[in-house]
């Protein structure tokens, strides 16, 4: 029952990678595209944890906590560099 | 026994992907930067939340391992998400300053978007050629 259930989780979140990626190429503004990022990286974050379940390893998750650090520091760097010109002043 | 912890986990799975699914359909539909913010808020939350309760209860009930992992990722996305979804909107704010019209006062010199100078920053005023550059 859990492959089923895996398989279907696969399925919505690599379809919701590509509705993301559809708003990253679209745009229309700079920040909806940082936000499209922003949400790829939360979407990977639980593919790489449903990829973890399907192998019964729990070596994935030191990869999904730096992919979520990584995501969330590229993103405010990102707004803050928008915001004062500089991201650490 | 087994049976209610598999269907516990492939529900907390579906439940997972749906949200997140929904989460970025609704970044594609809304109108707008301010109202597509709302919906990926939902996938982190409930779609990352549901996989990860999902790994704890498979680890610590079917594989017999308890895994604390789970805890940090979620308390970190917890903690950061409200962050960069307010960085988000001030840097769009930042570069519509119409969007700013409606707003009320904000009883400073400066509007919504713009930070003040930090306050430690007591040398005489020069203009900083990569700020005036930017604006």
């Amino acid at each position: 029952m859990i492959e089923y259930a895996l398989n279907f989780g696969f399925f919505a979140l690599s379809l919701a990678v590509l509705l993301n990626l559809w708003r990253l190429f679209r745009g229309p503004s700079l920040m909806d595209r940082v936000l499209a990022v922003d949400t790829m990286v939360i979407n990977t974050i639980a593919l790489i944890i449903l990829f973890g379940i399907q192998q019964r390893t729990t070596v994935f998750f030191e990869a999904a906590l730096l992919f979520a650090m990584f995501g969330f520091i590229s993103t405010v760097a990102y707004c803050r560099f928008i915001l004062r010109g500089d991201v650490i002043e | 026994m087994e049976f209610i912890l598999e269907l516990v986990v492939s529900v907390l799975i579906v439940l997972g992907g749906l949200f997140a699914l929904i989460g970025s359909f609704g970044m594609v539909k809304l109108p707008d930067l301010l109202t597509r913010l709302h919906a990926p808020t939902k996938a982190t939350t409930l779609g990352v939340g549901g996989a990860l309760i999902a790994s704890m209860v498979f680890f610590a009930g079917l594989e017999g391992r308890l895994s604390i992992h789970e805890v940090l990722i979620t308390a970190f996305l917890f903690l950061t998400a409200p962050i960069s979804a307010h960085f988000i909107a001030k840097a769009h704010l930042h570069e519509h300053p119409e969007l700013c019209e409606d707003l009320p006062e904000t009883g400073r010199a400066l509007g919504w978007s713009t930070f003040e100078r930090l306050p430690d920053n007591d040398e005489p005023e020069e203009e900083d050629p990569r700020r005036a550059s930017h604006h």
